[in-house]
């Protein structure tokens, strides 16, 4: 059974609903991202976890019991906010002890779990310091530690690593996944950032508009998209929309104005009748040879732009079935009107709703 | 190098004599040995500094004045903090309009205020003098009690309170560990701004005094429409160096920025 779960969660602010009969299921031990643009409600779904917004309607359940009207104050989960939020008033133990010493915990426990998490996050020595004397870095792993030290049931990160430079956001999000894979702690992690998302994920959830478009582990999204939204966000940029499909022999015939296309029978994600093909720039290609190669279709068209991006070539090709986008590693460039044959791996077709 | 421009300096000096003239020639009289007010003295004495504690009503009405200005002050404290808090922590309708009469006594000229408080409190509700002296000088103390904290709210991060409250403190627990100690030193600028405007106050105090409860600005004003000898020069100087240290102070705690950022 899943440690967390929302059922048929709505949140709504002045009647208008962020979350619809939202659900989620988070197994122990994982780290899960909640991934997508602004406004999409991934922010309130963690804050509807951390219990500082209340739901309208459905329950949360944590560890089999109902936690929905269980105030903030006594869920015992871990929050990392993005502005760190550390008390300005406390030196850096006292910003770690406060957890603890709401606990009743005894002064001598205290000390000795507070050195030994400031350690975890690398910031041993640092205890007499306050917040401001802190680079962004350090703060938001006293942050962390804050967090961990009351050993949370859950712990919750809100767009942790924004508000730092980029170098400093891979170490960050490196230290992240170390620190939780060595306590095995279930954690849900808010990003806008599909890069950070990907790298320390166990599943990602892409939300869009209040939903959740595809929950899978990183690499099945990266690979198989299940919405035309999703394929869009992970960098997707070409799509055909075919009138019928058929399935003959472990391929998948698609037929649209006069064109017809195979592609491969992947173990996607979409549903087994969508008509929808989505396709990086990266696996198309461009050529002026008019043979059929296998594995290949085809279709005519000119080229409409071309730019220059450094190690390889972006050409825009206009067809009957609209513009694609495709990126091509070559010594001499194609020109611009020059009629091209553009060709699409079969396996590299993949099935969207 | 810059331009050096002696006709601009001339008139700042003018401006700063024309403001500061009336202060540096009544500190002065305030040693005159004789018994009349004279410009410049005569002498140098301090026995009209001494007389102060003579004249039994400076001495009563200087206790009234502590003791409205202080207890008023708790009391605006007591009111002013929880609004301060509510209006730059929550969104909710008619917050401009609270705003709006949380300062407009700001803006009402202290006269009709005064007035206004005389009617009120004292005409049809018959409080005794002190008690609605003591209102009187609360409701004048708010506003300002008010502004000056949430000045010093609009600085916090309310995401701080979210974070005690993940770590498990309960709601008041939070305002007392994590809010007020980083308000502090915005609320002892407001104790001392709310002190000094309620300590020098004229216009509300002298409809709210009466038959033996006077304040000590008040008692000046008496004192003054019988006597002319150097005492009220003497205790003007006292009241000055008393406003002049606590505006140190409020400079010390929050910049006199404050006063003219509105």
């Amino acid at each position: 059974m899943a440690l967390l779960a929302l059922e048929n969660v709505s949140v709504a602010y002045d009647n208008q609903y962020i979350l619809q009969n939202f659900n989620l299921n988070i197994e122990k031990g994982q780290l899960i991202s909640l991934l997508g643009p602004s406004g999409c409600g991934k922010t309130t779904t963690l804050r509807l976890i951390a219990g500082f917004l209340e739901a309208k309607d459905g329950r949360f359940l944590f560890d089999g019991k109902d936690y929905t009207r269980v105030p903030v104050n006594k869920r015992n989960f871990g929050f990392v906010f993005q502005s760190y939020a550390l008390f300005p008033h406390l030196s850096v133990f006292d910003n770690v002890a406060f957890g603890l010493r709401l606990r009743k915990v005894n002064e001598a426990e205290v000390k000795q779990r507070v050195l030994r998490i400031l350690e975890v996050v690398s910031l041993g020595g640092f205890e007499k310091r306050f917040p401001k004397e802190l680079s962004g870095g350090q703060r938001q792993r006293v942050a962390i530690a804050r967090a961990l030290v009351i050993s949370p049931d859950l712990l919750l990160f809100d767009e942790p690593l924004s508000n730092l430079d980029a170098n400093l956001r891979i170490n960050m999000r490196v230290e992240i996944r170390r620190i939780q894979q060595e306590l095995g702690i279930t954690t849900v992690y808010v990003s806008h950032d599909q890069e950070e998302c990907f790298s320390i994920s166990d599943q990602v959830a892409i939300m869009n508009k209040g939903i959740i478009e595809q929950l899978d582990d990183p690499a099945t999204i990266f690979k198989y998209p299940k919405t035309e939204f999703i394929a869009r966000f992970i960098g997707f940029t070409n799509f055909i929309d075919f009138a019928e499909r058929s399935e003959t022999n472990g391929e998948i015939g698609l037929r649209v104005g006069g064109h017809e296309f195979v592609a491969a029978k992947n173990p996607g994600t979409a549903s087994p009748m969508s008509k929808k093909c989505a396709m990086r720039p990266d696996d198309l290609l461009v050529t002026t040879e008019e043979a059929d190669q296998a594995g290949m279709n085809r279709l005519h068209g000119s080229v409409k732009v071309s730019t220059f991006l450094g190690r390889s070539y972006q050409y825009v090709v206009e067809t009957e079935l609209g513009d694609f986008t495709v990126n091509q590693e070559m010594e001499t460039p194609y020109r611009s009107g020059q009629k091209v044959n553009l060709l699409f791996p079969k396996d590299k077709m993949v099935l969207v709703d | 190098m810059q331009e050096k421009n002696r006709g601009l300096a001339l008139f700042t000096l003018l401006v700063f004599l024309f403001l500061l003239g009336p202060l540096i020639i009544i500190s002065f009289t305030s040693f005159e040995p004789g018994s009349v007010l004279k410009f410049p003295p005569e002498g140098f004495s301090l026995r009209w500094y001494e007389n102060i504690f003579n004249v039994e009503m400076f001495m009563t009405t200087f206790q009234t004045s502590m003791i409205v200005s202080l207890l008023g002050n708790l009391l605006a404290l007591l009111l002013g903090i929880p609004a301060a808090y509510a209006l730059s922590r929550f969104q909710f309708r008619g917050k401009g309009l609270l705003n709006g009469i949380f300062i407009s006594p700001v803006l009402i000229p202290g006269i009709v205020m005064g007035f206004a408080m005389l009617k009120y409190v004292i005409v049809v509700y018959h409080l005794p003098i002190y008690a609605g002296l003591l209102v009187g000088h609360t409701v004048l103390m708010l506003p300002f009690i008010i502004r000056v904290i949430a000045s010093s709210l609009s600085n916090f991060d309310f995401a701080i309170e979210e974070a005690a409250l993940s770590l498990g403190a309960g709601r008041l627990e939070t305002f007392f560990k994590v809010v007020l100690p980083n308000i502090r030193s915005g609320i002892i600028a407001a104790i001392l701004i709310a002190f000094l405007e309620s300590f020098n106050n004229v216009d509300i105090s002298v409809f709210m005094t009466g038959p033996g409860v006077s304040t000590l600005p008040i008692q000046m004003l008496t004192y003054v429409e019988n006597n002319f000898d150097p005492t009220i020069a003497a205790i003007s100087v006292v009241l000055m160096m008393i406003t002049a240290i606590l505006m140190f102070v409020i400079e010390r705690l929050m910049g006199l920025s404050y006063f003219t950022k509105r």
